[in-house]
């Protein structure tokens, strides 16, 4: 086995598709299903599921594109911090084209600015350890899945007594942002498709508000087609009967009680603040900033920036894309003026932002 | 970005070990976990193993496929 084709025989995605068929027949009305994670948009497209789907299911995008919601000024800020002398950002390579108000972190390195692209955050830690006298400064984005990785970075560069490297910390966590889209009642939501790889980490407690108060049926999921299919499958067999429950289709992949020594990492190293989304606004608890007790490794407590004031991207309805209120084809710059060569949102960025993923896959 | 795809972990020093995908070794992080084993398989994201997969759970998801493809094909008459 190795954990990608035995999940994806075409034999039986047609079988889970025809019970999805079958159970949906009995709803006898429309449903809303949203993927929370952007990595779940594109299985879905590339695999072509939304083609395939019996047309009372309705797919809708959330926000689970860690750069499509890092705002603006994160980018503008970190512009900032790349004017300063002697530092270094390291960064993950689908920040650096996301639009600032003024600028993108590709332009700034055009122009001479010291920007270098990472696989993984330990990339950084060489880059300070072969640097003396050079401040790197490690972009912290992503969700629960990405920030115990930064954690582990931060932990590894104080056990070695590393005195250049810090993070910039924009990390986003799941949890109270979901309950506050969904508590929303902009969009109707009858079930979620949960994310795979945040959930290894977190395990199922993250969701126990959303099923229990907000009565929405939950399936974590992995990232195999037929995974996705049983998935939709479960939903729709939970719908039918009335229920909101926590269900595990990637228990392959993700515990009950997820990452127990990356939850601690992360709970050590960070502490949680408020945190703007972009496209949603504020919401309290659903940001990670570095814990005081690791200040000496926090870009903001070693050196202050003055950012200037955000400027909207006039047309750009990101937001609502995220928030699954629109589909990338409502907006008038899709495709035109906004392609993933000229992204002028963020979503058109990452490739797996709603409108990138529509792009490529568009008909 | 929580792309993370299932590698095979071949050799394991300390908090590092190399992991093959596609006959392509990488090294990665596994300070995340606990009594990993040559052989395991792990989740990796962006250079780190966040979970390892295990092999019961994906035997009972593939059986269970296997259950419904019966239950159609007992069903359809085929």
């Amino acid at each position: 086995m190795n954990y990608i084709q035995e999940f994806r025989n075409p034999e039986i995605s047609k079988i889970i598709l025809h019970q999805i068929e079958e159970v949906s027949a009995q709803l006898e009305r429309k449903i809303n299903i949203m993927e929370i994670c952007g990595g779940h948009t594109y299985a879905i497209f590339r695999f072509g599921i939304n083609n395939v789907l019996p047309e009372n299911i309705n797919l809708i995008s959330g926000p689970g594109c860690p750069v499509c919601v890092t705002s603006q000024s994160f980018i503008d800020e970190a512009i900032e911090y790349a004017k300063l002398p002697n530092v270094t950002l390291c960064t993950f390579g689908d920040l650096v084209r996301v639009p600032g108000s003024y600028s993108s972190l590709s332009r700034e390195k055009s122009e001479g600015a010291s920007i270098e692209i990472c696989y993984s955050p330990m990339e950084s830690l060489s880059l300070a350890m072969n640097s003396p006298g050079q401040e790197i400064i490690f972009l912290g984005i992503g969700f629960e899945t990405t920030a115990p990785l930064t954690a582990a970075l931060v932990l590894e560069a104080k056990s070695r007594g590393i005195t250049n490297l810090s993070v910039l910390s924009a990390h986003k966590t799941m949890p109270r942002a979901l309950y506050a889209l969904l508590n929303s009642e902009m969009v109707k939501v009858d079930g979620l498709i949960c994310p795979g790889h945040v959930s290894s980490v977190t395990g199922y407690s993250i969701y126990s508000e959303i099923v229990d108060n907000l009565q929405i049926p939950a399936v974590i999921c992995g990232f195999e087609p037929n995974d996705i299919l049983q998935t939709i499958l479960m939903l729709v067999q939970q719908i039918r009967s009335d229920k909101a429950k926590i269900e595990n289709q990637y228990s392959r992949g993700v515990k009950k009680e997820g990452n127990i020594l990356a939850q601690k990492m992360m709970n050590r190293v960070f502490m949680p603040v408020t945190s703007y989304w972009r496209g949603i606004g504020n919401i309290p608890a659903s940001g990670l900033e570095v814990a005081e007790e690791f200040n000496s490794f926090n870009a903001r407590q070693k050196n202050s920036v003055a950012v200037p004031p955000e400027r909207i991207i006039k047309g750009c309805i990101c937001g609502e894309i995220m928030q699954g209120v629109k589909k990338p084809t409502d907006c008038q710059l899709f495709g035109t003026v906004c392609t993933p060569q000229d992204p002028q949102g963020a979503c058109m960025v990452s490739s797996e932002g709603g409108c990138a993923t529509y792009y490529k896959f568009r008909e | 970005m929580c792309l993370a795809i299932p590698m095979k972990v071949k050799t394991i020093d300390h908090t590092t070990a190399m992991a093959e995908v596609n006959n392509v070794d990488y090294e990665i992080n596994i300070s995340m976990m606990q009594g990993l084993k040559i052989g395991d398989y792990v989740i990796v994201h962006a250079g780190f193993a966040i979970e390892k997969l295990d092999e019961k759970e994906a035997l009972k998801t593939l059986s269970i496929w296997k259950e419904i493809e019966e239950f159609s094909k007992n069903k359809n008459g085929l």
